[in-house]
């Protein structure tokens, strides 16, 4: 017998919006999170803005103790720490230092680097033959399971904790890897999630390799245009998202709030065969892993009502929607709804998945499709595919029971999740 | 530097990393800080730099081992200091 497996908490650190309270706002009203930053330009980078979300010291006080602070200088684990803990208090449950262990309860958190800009210091200072300075801080803030080992002690799981990481995959993945381990019984609720840092040193690369936008320096929020004719590269961004998991019996025995059901979904990799590279998608692959999805949640294409997709802004939009049409066999009126966070936040690399997947959540939960901004001139080559009425540019009301989430990676990885509306059957 | 005025700049130093407000409170020559204030052994580490800091002093590896006590540490202060 398997778990059902339902989502009873959430917490999101967003570039245009930080809590679920302001986030769900932001995301209804199609409000950019997009900035431009001085510090990219001093650097030289060619693209200049990007979404970074907006905490104060105060907040960051009300997460990390003192001493925890002492020292600190890892943005991904102060905003998935955020995530993590607003998640778990979201769900119900409270955050006290003295509770007893709990082995019913695990963490899978993703992130791609860990605290690169703590890493920086500690190279410095070891270049500069000073490596007895490093002190205690520099190893637990850069290890890559530093947020999934800050949020278990802070919340005392005995369950599984662990990180993984798989580019901008990495949030969905985590999903699913919580997903399967409640649903073969290994645990009660799993705290998942991924973030990303918000760093020079992070998007410096993507910068080199020409795929974001220099277009829109002088117009940020204009800048990141999924699905739009004249996308020009994605918009880097940054934050982290956090969903408690728990299995249905567990959700129901303490009348929890739930969100969402979680009914199945797949990970899998192109390979690098097959026109899939280190850095571009096998659509075959692609193709796969979107129906063993539908498979392995036991619906039928038909029946999926929204998709929220990767959709960076990059070339490979269209080629996504043609893999997402080739997949469900729907096309043109026929097609589900679709939408892109990334218009609003940029693309927050390993944190996107769970950042968007919450989004995706909240619009289950609140029966809505939000809107994608800066696509009012939708790119032909997607005209063609799908009707332009399915790329809603204004939120709209939606009885939606049924939406697929999808994230595909460098490294040629893909993972497809599939959310209901929770009903008692 | 007297020895109480290396203690009192002592318990500044230690203060952000206690975890027993109460061996805290009671801190004297004969307090040491894992088991009466509860520091975490990592945190150990930051509180030699912060020393060096504070003192400007280096503090070799053999002189750290012993750092464990308040009565300890004032001693390997007062030698650095005074070499």
């Amino acid at each position: 017998m398997k778990n059902r497996v339902v989502i009873t908490g959430l917490g999101v650190v967003a570039p245009n919006g930080v809590g679920l309270t302001e986030f769900t706002k932001a995301i209804k009203s199609g409000t950019s999170g997009i900035t431009f930053h001085q510090e990219l330009k001093d650097k030289g980078f060619s693209c200049c803005i990007g979404g970074i979300p907006t905490i104060s010291e105060e907040k960051k006080s009300e997460y990390l103790t003192p001493l925890q602070l002492r020292g600190f200088n890892s943005t991904s684990i102060l905003y998935g720490v955020m995530a993590g803990i607003d998640a778990w208090k979201d769900a119900g449950f409270s955050v006290d230092e003295n509770s007893d262990l709990d082995y019913d309860s695990g963490i899978i958190f993703g992130t791609g680097t860990s605290g690169i800009e703590k890493f920086r210091e500690a190279i410095y200072k070891i270049d500069d033959q000073n490596v007895r300075r490093l002190g205690s801080t520099s190893v637990v803030q850069t290890m890559a399971s530093g947020i999934s080992a800050y949020l278990g002690g802070i919340l005392g799981f005995g369950n599984q904790v662990t990180t993984n990481s798989s580019a901008c995959t990495t949030g969905t993945e985590a999903i699913l890897l919580g997903f399967e381990r409640i649903k073969n019984g290994k645990a009660k609720r799993m705290l998942v999630g991924s973030s990303s840092d918000s760093s020079l040193y992070t998007w410096g690369g993507f910068d080199a390799m020409r795929v974001m936008t220099y277009k829109h320096n002088e117009t940020p929020e204009k800048g990141s245009r999924p699905m739009s004719a004249t996308a020009s590269g994605f918009v880097p961004g940054s934050g982290g998202g956090a969903l408690v998991l728990e299995s249905l019996e567990s959700a129901l025995e303490r009348n929890a709030t739930i969100y969402a059901e979680v009914l199945g979904g797949n990970i899998n990799s192109g390979g690098q065969r097959n026109g899939g590279t280190l850095t571009a998608p096998n659509a075959t692959a692609v193709q796969k892993c979107i129906t063993d999805a539908i498979k392995d949640a036991n619906i039928s294409a038909d029946e999926i009502d929204v998709i929220n997709g990767h959709l960076t802004a990059t070339s490979k939009d269209a080629l996504e929607i043609e893999n997402w049409t080739k997949a469900l066999q729907r096309k043109g009126t026929n097609f589900p709804y679709i939408n892109s966070l990334k218009s609003m936040v940029g693309h927050c690399l390993s944190g996107a998945g769970a950042i968007e997947s919450v989004a995706s959540i909240l619009q289950i939960k609140e029966q809505f499709v939000f809107p994608n901004i800066n696509c009012e001139d939708v790119h032909p080559k997607i005209l063609e595919l799908i009707s332009v009425d399915k790329i809603p540019q204004k939120v709209i009301k939606k009885n939606i029971d049924i939406l697929a989430k999808a994230s595909f990676g460098f490294g040629d990885v893909n993972a497809c999740v599939i959310f209901k509306k929770y009903s008692e059957f | 530097m007297t020895k109480e005025e290396i203690i009192k700049k002592l318990t500044t130093i230690v203060k952000p990393y206690v975890q027993n407000e109460e061996g805290f409170k009671n801190l004297s020559e004969e307090t040491d800080f894992i088991n009466d204030l509860e520091i975490n052994s990592a945190n150990l580490v930051d509180i030699i730099l912060d020393v060096e800091d504070e003192f400007n002093i280096e503090i070799d590896n053999h002189a750290m081992e012993k750092m464990l006590s308040v009565k300890a540490t004032v001693a390997v202060i007062q030698e650095k200091i005074n070499d």
